[in-house]
């Protein structure tokens, strides 16, 4: 097990130097790139120079890596240029971090606590109207725009029956006590439940927005994954056995059903760091997918560089996470 | 044989994708035996796999209605500008006179869903805008399959260490979440344009399509007809293009149908997020949905039309691939 997880280690520490290297030309590649960026229309030649000395540019390329490296290891990207002019794009990075998480843990929540018991079901009771219903309604919720759903979503219940908050993360005239950045978590330590209350009020409709892709993968995959399992001999002495469908279910179905559901699980944390790129800015929620939208549209490179990066190493480490957690589940992974 | 014996790893994006090489078609026919009344077996000569997938798919209403979403779509396209029943480009002076910065006309004779923002008539854009969708799912997909065909032939054609290198590049890309990498590739472009949208959309493409090709190509190489064909001194140009190739097309086909629904939605994301195609005078249904998003306060029915064309487009590709990958699955062939 050990041995296991120090390979995946080691690959993935490859993955990351490559990455790096990746990132790096392609700041580089951008159009404007920094200086521009920094100095706009006013650039003169004169002044143009001065910068690319200031920030190293002038230097041969792969010393330019190396120190970009360096920075990014110091955990040193700049200040940003245009989101939030002046302040360090690490802080505005770690300051709208939480938002995020809270957000997709809620929406990974919804769709698992949906996809997978709807899965089961649908499996089981392959072929009757409500598999058919349930297959139609996972592949219409992967073509719709995610955004768009979002739009609709808050355009019904927020803006037409005034149900829901139509943006943000919380009411600000509640002034709630910020501990942990997570509003909901943070209103339960404080005992301020109003507070509590009122940012998952605001979780409702992103959140739902943010599940669809999940939920809509996590059903199909657990569908398949059981009536897979179904088929297999094992269930038919299962039940020749005697032994009560309770049983069955969970020793002999779920637990085998669940292996590829769980690497599935796992990609589509990944996948929500990019669905939250569109959610965060129809809902306006403040996290690191509206910085994201927001650094593209007004070419902040800072605080792209530690949003692309985080989201590249989030996703790897949740990979690397899912492995590991499978080979727990299923000892033939680790000798393979 | 499994269809990367060099990829210890267990799980993943690859593994799905893997997963998914080996189940859809290889071509070769399956034999078919019929016990007959007098209880002589009769060998009826095997179906070939197209030939009942085919046989299936003819039958099946989900097919049947993704086929029908699909002609429906293809003939618009094809047909929008004799179908639009006005210049989709031109600012109607009908519906200008009512155009305020606070208004935006809605229908009116001759005009039935109304103007768009800029005055123009809103069904002749979503009818040329048929067109204009087609195009960027079409080459998206094109130019993906592209790039995905050279890299899994190079990779499953030679093995060794070019495959080792095609996989790692693929692996690193694969490596990025699909939206984000399409993000950074289009906010490359100096200037944004329709191209640059079907660029960034189709280099997501490649590395599903390089490791769906060079699982089912590895499967070919070991095969008995790929061995008879080296033993009769068939050169190895000939073996990868004539032998291993074509048959190893089936699951990256069943892949494109599904892909060409991913970039109708993906083009969608990059207007929403404005890295999309500034030139709106070539109507697309992505962009006009992206744009509508500013005005869908106070005139949702903008941005409606434009989703509901593109939410019945996507799932007319998604429910014709998937049961093309159900009717070549030879798991569930029973």
């Amino acid at each position: 097990m050990l041995r296991f997880i120090v390979r995946r280690l080691v690959q993935m520490v490859g993955v990351m130097v490559v990455l790096s290297l990746l990132l790096f030309l392609w700041l580089r590649a951008l159009p404007g790139g920094t200086v521009s960026a920094i100095l706009g229309e006013r650039a003169t030649p004169a002044s143009r120079a001065a910068m690319e000395e200031a920030f190293g540019l002038d230097q041969p390329v792969h010393i330019q890596y190396f120190k970009f490296v360096g920075r990014v290891l110091q955990g040193d990207f700049g200040p940003s240029t245009s989101v939030l002019p002046g302040t360090d794009a690490l802080d505005i990075f770690l300051q709208r971090f939480p938002a995020t998480i809270e957000l997709s843990f809620f929406a990974m929540v919804i769709a698992i606590a949906l996809g997978i018991p709807l899965g089961y079901f649908a499996a089981r009771r392959r072929a009757t109207f409500f598999d058919n219903a349930s297959v139609i309604v996972s592949l219409v919720g992967v073509a719709v725009p995610v955004f768009f759903l979002g739009f609709l979503l808050k355009y019904i219940f927020a803006i037409k029956l005034g149900w829901l908050p139509v943006s943000g993360r919380q009411d600000g005239q509640l002034e709630a006590t910020r501990v942990t950045g997570f509003f909901v978590l943070d209103g339960l330590l404080t005992r301020e439940f109003d507070a509590s209350w009122d940012a998952l009020k605001h979780l409702v409709l992103p959140s739902i927005t943010l599940a669809s892709v999940p939920f809509a993968v996590i059903f199909r995959i657990t569908r398949a994954a059981v009536l897979e399992v179904l088929d297999e001999d094992y269930i038919r002495t299962a039940e020749s056995k005697g032994l009560t469908a309770k049983v069955i279910r969970g020793r002999h179905i779920l637990r085998n059903a669940m292996l590829p559901v769980t690497t599935t699980i796992g990609l589509q944390l990944g996948a929500l760091l990019a669905g939250a790129v569109l959610t965060e800015r129809v809902f306006s929620w403040g996290g690191l997918g509206e910085a994201l939208a927001l650094s593209f549209e007004r070419r902040d490179y800072p605080v792209l560089q530690v949003v692309i990066l985080a989201a590249a190493m989030i996703y790897v480490i949740v990979n690397l996470l899912v492995d590991i957690m499978y080979a727990v589940i299923d000892p033939r992974v680790r000798t393979r | 044989m499994t269809p990367s014996p060099m990829d210890p790893r267990p799980s993943s994006k690859k593994d799905r994708i893997d997963a998914l090489a080996s189940t859809a078609g290889t071509g070769t026919a399956v034999a078919d035996v019929h016990v007959s009344a007098a209880g002589k077996v009769k060998d009826t000569g095997g179906v070939s796999l197209i030939a009942s997938a085919w046989a299936r798919l003819r039958r099946d209403p989900v097919f049947l209605l993704g086929a029908v979403i699909t002609i429906l779509f293809v003939v618009l396209a094809l047909l929008s500008p004799w179908i639009a029943p006005n210049d989709p480009t031109k600012r109607m002076p009908e519906l200008l006179k009512d155009l305020t910065p606070g208004n935006i006309p809605g229908a009116a004779p001759g005009f039935p869903l109304g103007s768009d923002e800029f005055g123009r008539d809103l069904l002749s854009r979503l009818i040329g805008g048929a067109r204009q969708t087609l195009i960027v799912g079409v080459f998206a997909t094109l130019f993906g399959l592209a790039g995905g065909i050279t890299l899994g032939t190079l990779a499953g054609a030679f093995g060794g260490w070019i495959d080792s290198l095609v996989m790692r590049i693929v692996d690193v890309m694969l490596s990025i979440p699909s939206l984000l990498l399409a993000v950074s590739i289009a906010a490359l472009a100096p200037e944004p344009s329709q191209w640059t949208v079907i660029i960034a959309i189709a280099t997501v493409q490649v590395p599903i399509f390089a490791r769906l090709l060079r699982g089912s190509m590895l499967a070919q190489r070991a095969s008995d007809h790929v061995l008879a064909a080296r033993a009769l001194g068939v050169t190895q140009g000939a073996i990868v293009f004539r032998h291993m190739l074509p048959n190893s097309l089936g699951p990256v086909i069943v892949q494109s149908t599904l892909v060409l629904a991913t970039s109708i939605l993906d083009a969608a994301a990059l207007s929403f997020l404005g890295l999309g195609n500034p030139d709106d005078r070539q109507p697309e249904w992505g962009a006009m949905l992206g744009t509508a998003t500013r005005y869908i306060q106070d005139y949702p029915h903008l941005a409606f039309y434009p989703a509901a064309c593109i939410i019945v487009v996507a799932l007319g590709f998604t429910l014709m691939g998937e049961s093309l990958r159900e009717a070549l699955d030879p798991k569930s062939r029973r």
